[in-house]
């Protein structure tokens, strides 16, 4: 996420700035953002409604001009370009595509409109056809296909011109859970095999965890975090990061000495355990540190625990289930085990249980 | 109708009937049936004064096209009829156009507000429509006569020492039904751009194409149902407009309407009047045909 290797990024956001309107109705949409996207990436901006997600999307494709800060595509200052001149694409989030148009002429509209000659626009339509595999219905109207080959000519007609960045504003959200798992697939499949940059804008923290080469986190027009999906995951930056991705259980600890084994935290059972520090976070006093459900395990023996709690609930899920513990001060505590063949229910509600917390389970946040 | 296959279906079609009825009866009475009165008149003879002569006759529609020289009885092309058909035309063509590059972009400018200001847009619009036509087409007469606003605005600063006749021209003509046509022309227009999702407009951008372009190949054809209508609106009672000429145009600058309602009035020729009046008719009907046909040429070689 460094400038250092300026030249292998794809896209560079250097302090932009968004705001709509002015005096009282001024929203702040980004706020002094920068980040920076490298080539062949599957870099996806993840974060609630509102976020500044759209707006950044949409600020690369030129559609919206920055408040203040520069827009680098490979290098060259594109923030006072119209979107017809920047070499890049959208799949939008309604498809958009043009209604009066066969899917084949849809395809080919960008590659008309950069003035190529027909044999090649042809050439290209149809290895787009292929590649999204769509050829049958290529002389189909826009209203004659369903939802998701809707979704496949969306993405063949933002390809076909072959832009350097591929901007994807949450082209899943209409899609169905059993189609929107295939184009999942699908879409990394295609990232793959074009080698061209996707920049992926969702709300679902699943998604962007399964599909992102990197994940940005983003909130109130700030991005937060940005790292590898497993570095998102196991080692949440602040309190918004840690609740917006999965489940998370939040205790309130004490940093205790740097030992041998790097940082140890005093948790409210007076135990301490190993944990690890945030880049630019404090480094004594008070912290939060957040344990993953699944990272925590329940033992009856409680002596040799990092913490004891009452049992109170025992929700059954399947594959896991998850148990809603009470600590002794009262904090809830989530832990999520997988389900034995055996069928039977270890604990119940009401036990006093002790709970053991694996190594590196334990993350210090910044805030 | 049908034998009925059930009692059921047999009362639906009833029902269905029923409803009809009113507007039926209004259709026949009020559209179909002078429509055939004028029809029929246009084949009897005029009578001396008004009115006609129940003997069948077929002299109106010759005297539509020809006309008889007194003295020498030889037959020439009635040059002052067609020459005012081909000025209705040509009126009515050149308001249709105005009406568009105008109309256009005034529909394009509301569709792009914001939803909660729209309407305040189109009422500003409509407004014009409150007023009685004649009074707007004094007002204009006011604005562009020659000791009108537009000429002593124009003395006064000096630009021209005499002023410019604009009153009484063919142009004065179309500025008058112009500004009483407009919101016919505007309005089917932005109904069609309002359902335009704007995101297919930028997703054109996003493709490469210029302002022009996207204009060209992607919200004209999308608004294209709002255009043909809006023209039709603008173009049919143009060609029947008869208030506008008469104000604007003085007596010499005739249209369609100001001939057919003279031949009813003082010139006392009530079947070549009717036989005028089917003939437009006839016009607006091949004019329409013709038009809808190329307008629509696109599609079907699409479709």
């Amino acid at each position: 996420m460094n400038s250092s290797n300026g030249g292998s990024q794809a896209v560079r956001i250097e302090a932009v700035s968004k705001v709509f309107g002015e005096g009282e109705g001024r929203v702040v949409a980004l706020d002094n953002v920068t980040v920076g996207i490298r080539q062949n990436e599957f870099f996806t901006l993840l974060g609630p409604s509102g976020c500044g997600k759209t707006t950044l999307l949409r600020l690369i494709a030129g559609f919206e001009h920055p408040t203040g800060g520069e827009i680098l595509l490979e290098g060259a200052d594109i923030s006072a370009l119209p979107p017809y001149a920047r070499p890049v694409n959208t799949v939008f989030q309604s498809y958009a595509l043009f209604p009066h148009m066969t899917v084949a002429q849809n395809i080919g509209f960008g590659l008309e409109m950069l003035g190529k000659p027909r044999a090649e626009i042809d050439r290209t339509v149809d290895d787009m056809l292929q590649l999204v595999k769509m050829t049958e219905l290529k002389d189909r109207h826009t209203n004659q296909i369903s939802g998701g080959q809707q979704q496949r000519v969306a993405l063949a007609r933002a390809l076909a011109p072959h832009p350097k960045v591929l901007l994807l504003d949450e082209p899943l959200s209409a899609l169905d859970l059993k189609l929107r798992k295939e184009m999942q697939i699908e879409l990394k499949r295609l990232q793959n095999e074009t080698g061209i940059t996707f920049v992926f804008v969702t709300h679902d923290q699943e998604e962007a965890l399964t599909m992102s080469d990197q994940i940005a986190v983003m909130n109130n027009g700030k991005i937060l975090q940005v790292g590898a999906p497993r570095d998102i995951y196991d080692h949440p930056a602040d309190r918004f990061v840690a609740q917006f991705i999965g489940e998370t259980n939040f205790l309130t600890a004490e940093l205790a000495s740097r030992g041998k084994s790097g940082t140890q935290v005093k948790l409210p059972s007076g135990k301490s355990v190993a944990a690890a520090l945030p880049a630019d976070g404090r480094t004594q006093g008070l912290v939060t540190v957040v344990v993953r459900p699944e990272h925590a395990r329940l033992t009856k023996v409680k002596s040799k625990a990092a913490l004891t709690g009452t049992l109170e609930n025992i929700v059954y899920f399947g594959t896991d289930t998850h148990y809603h513990l009470q600590l002794e001060d009262k904090t809830p505590f989530i832990v999520r085990e997988q389900n034995q063949p055996d069928g039977q229910a270890p604990y119940r509600e009401g036990d006093q249980l002790g709970i053991e917390i694996g190594a590196d389970a334990v993350q210090v946040l910044r805030d | 109708m049908t034998e009925p296959v059930n009692s059921r279906m047999h009362k639906a079609a009833v029902n269905r009937w029923l409803l009809l009825a009113p507007a039926l009866v209004i259709l026949c009475f009020a559209a179909s049936g002078p429509l055939l009165i004028v029809l029929v008149y246009s084949f009897l003879q005029p009578g001396d004064y008004g009115g006609v002569v129940w003997n069948f006759s077929i002299e109106a529609w010759f005297n539509v096209l020809f006309q008889e020289d007194i003295f020498d009885e030889t037959v020439t092309f009635a040059d002052a009829h067609l020459s005012i058909f081909w000025r209705s035309v040509r009126l009515s063509f050149g308001t249709t156009v105005m009406a568009f590059v105008i109309g256009f972009p005034t529909a394009y400018f509301i569709a792009t507000r914001p939803k909660q200001q729209r309407d305040m847009w189109l009422l500003l619009i409509i407004i014009p429509f409150w007023t009685n036509l004649l009074i707007r087409t004094f007002a204009i007469m006011e604005v562009i006569r020659n000791e009108g606003v537009i000429n002593s605005a124009l003395l006064a600063a000096g630009v021209i020492d005499s002023p410019i006749q604009i009153l009484f021209t063919d142009f004065a003509i179309m500025l008058g039904m112009l500004y009483v046509y407009l919101p016919l022309m505007v309005l089917p227009i932005y109904a069609s751009m309002e359902r335009l999702d704007f995101s297919i407009v930028e997703a054109g951008y996003d493709l490469y194409a210029s302002r022009f372009k996207v204009l060209r190949r992607i919200i004209l054809p999308l608004v294209k149902p709002g255009v043909i209508a809006g023209s039709i609106l603008v173009f049919v009672p143009s060609l029947g407009a008869y208030v506008t000429p008469r104000v604007l145009g003085g007596g010499k600058n005739l249209m369609v309407g100001n001939l057919i309602e003279l031949q009813f009035g003082q010139g006392r020729n009530w079947p070549l009047g009717s036989a005028l009046a089917v003939t437009l008719l006839v016009i607006v009907m091949v004019a329409l045909l013709f038009y809808v046909r190329v307008a629509t040429k696109e599609d079907i070689k699409h479709g």
